[in-house]
């Protein structure tokens, strides 16, 4: 921009007509308030609120056994979620990018149905599935003794189905883009399918890996919708973060429900982070 | 990589696999709420959807996601033609601020509208109410969706070739010319993208809209309020007949997100 010689006429024309910038100021600053408006601000209210009575005040809505197991809940549910997910994610990339079978335009798409689907409709589809009276709920009620609805395997199967697309389409692009001639190159030099995967294919698709797993965590904490149709809300057993605060707000207790927002707010702000510094050095490596 | 023919046998171990989780996470609770909703024949749900409340929750719902997508496609292509073109700062922060309403739950998001708009809120309007009222489903609504557009537009606007756009303003064409003539044209398929994307969302959203809405039956229940409340009330065929319809409604959405996929080369 210093040397003016390097300018485009473009900008240079840009340059002398004032006219222009007041274009390019309104685009800015349009894009500056709608984006503080909307997400600036409720940040702010949340950490604002949260303090409203001091450290005190945000640590006593906190200590509060039902907020801890709340909280604790939501945690491991998600990330028990983000490693499976991660797994079953990959493998669905992989078969995906890999191999030829019938229907395969299909079942891409398919991926993206819980993208599409509301989560609402997703808690009730799997009471419909894994419910007292279906055949699925009662086999595993009677023939195995786990409770799937109203317990935590519900959030977690809820989860799993509204992460799915994160790592596959974070992986998939990685694949489709990995050259053919390595691998081929380490075929004929006789390595086994299991080294190549290894030494190959995983090195170059972890960090995307890593990306859609903790995309999915940080969605998996604020999830709602499906959790408060499976989870069947019992305080201290299937009652997750979200759901708490749902509680409160509607209770009218401002002041708890600030201090677990702020507290989920603060992790996912923390996830989303890492997830672009990840993203970062992916694209630096590349 | 390239696709190969499964003929080894871990090959059709991955697949089996992959087919068996599918299936089983997504497929079978698909199945069983097609089955579910039809156990007592079509009168129950013909009935549901005749009932005048039910229709206004939907009608709500399409058209105040219309309404979001409106105020997301302006705003959102603004806002990524300003994220890539121009460099100024607290651009990276502007940049970093987009995604958050992808974690940002959005139970907190209804939460803080009631705080800034409720009774004896910090910024409540006298003239019109905006919580548990209309205006506080669309800015929850638009609120879910705002990294969609944005996102879709922001990587063919980085990629676009800056010359033709050089070429027309120096021959005196005016900003507007250029940006309806050249850039949009390029742009077009990722706005339909993040439109559909931005949709979708909208219409699902349960969340915010739970806290914001009050949920008045015929006046600001939606859609997922509406299936909420069946199931609450007991009325198993109604809530499992709406969420039939919503689904549909995505599995046209996702059919359209492929053909623009499609045509976008994604």
């Amino acid at each position: 921009m210093t040397d003016m010689s390097l300018q485009t006429p473009a900008q240079r024309w840009a340059f002398s007509l004032p006219r222009l910038s007041y274009g390019k100021w309104g685009l800015r600053l349009s894009a500056i308030i709608y984006l503080a408006v909307f997400i600036l601000v409720p940040i702010s209210v949340v950490i604002i609120k949260s303090f409203d009575e001091g450290w005190e005040g945000f640590w006593q809505s906190l200590a509060n056994p039902t907020v801890i197991s709340a909280i604790w809940l939501t945690v491991w549910t998600s990330i028990l979620m983000a490693l499976v997910n991660v797994v079953m994610g990959t493998l669905t990339a992989y078969a995906l990018v890999a191999y030829d079978f019938p229907l395969k335009g299909v079942f891409n798409a398919l991926i993206d149905l819980p993208f599409a689907i509301p989560t609402l409709v997703t808690g009730v589809m799997l009471v419909v599935l894994y419910g007292p009276q279906s055949l699925l709920g009662d086999f595993f009620k009677n023939e195995l003794g786990i409770r799937i609805i109203f317990a935590p395997p519900a959030i977690i199967i809820a989860l799993l189905f509204i992460g799915y697309p994160f790592v596959i389409r974070t992986v998939q692009p990685v694949l489709e883009a990995l050259e053919p001639n390595q691998q081929e190159a380490a075929e004929t030099m006789g390595a086994s399918g299991w080294r190549i995967f290894w030494r190959v294919i995983f090195p170059a698709i972890r960090p995307a890996m890593i990306a859609g797993g903790m995309l999915s965590f940080a969605r998996a904490l604020g999830e709602f919708g499906s959790i408060i149709i499976v989870s069947g809300n019992i305080p201290m057993r299937s009652q997750t973060a979200t759901v708490y605060l749902y509680g409160q707000v509607e209770g009218g207790n401002m002041m708890a429900a600030s201090a677990v927002s702020a507290v989920l707010l603060l992790v996912a702000f923390g996830i989303t982070i890492a997830v672009e510094f990840v993203e970062a050095r992916r694209h630096a490596s590349r | 990589m390239r696709a190969v023919r499964p003929h080894l046998p871990i090959h059709f171990f991955i697949l089996g696999a992959v087919f068996l989780y599918a299936g089983f996470l997504i497929v079978a609770p698909i199945v069983a709420i097609v089955q579910k909703t039809f156990s007592e024949g079509v009168a129950p749900i013909v009935a549901t959807f005749q009932d005048p409340n039910v229709m206004h929750a939907l009608q709500l719902t399409y058209f105040l996601s219309f309404g979001a997508v409106i105020v997301n496609t302006l705003l959102g292509m603004a806002t990524a033609w300003v994220l890539v073109r121009q460099r100024f700062l607290g651009r990276r922060l502007l940049n970093t601020l987009v995604d958050i309403p992808f974690v940002f739950s959005p139970v907190i998001f209804g939460y803080v509208m009631i705080i800034l708009f409720g009774r004896e809120g910090w910024l409540t309007p006298t003239l019109f109410p905006i919580v548990f009222a209309l205006p506080g489903i669309l800015i929850g609504k638009a609120f879910v969706s705002v990294p969609f557009i944005i996102r879709e537009v922001q990587p063919i606007l980085a990629s676009l070739e800056r010359e033709p756009e050089e070429a027309a303003l120096v021959m005196g064409a005016s900003h507007w010319t250029v940006f309806r003539r050249i850039v949009f044209p390029n742009i077009w398929d990722g706005v339909l993208y993040g439109i559909v994307l931005t949709f979708a969302r909208a219409v699902g959203e349960f969340g915010a809209v739970s806290v914001v809405s009050g949920g008045i039956e015929g006046r600001t229940e939606t859609a997922t309020m509406f299936v909420f409340r069946a199931l609450n009330d007991r009325n198993d065929i109604g809530a499992y007949s709406m969420s039939l319809l919503l689904g549909i409604s995505a599995v046209v959405i996702l059919v359209v997100m492929n053909l623009l996929r499609r045509r976008i080369g994604k």
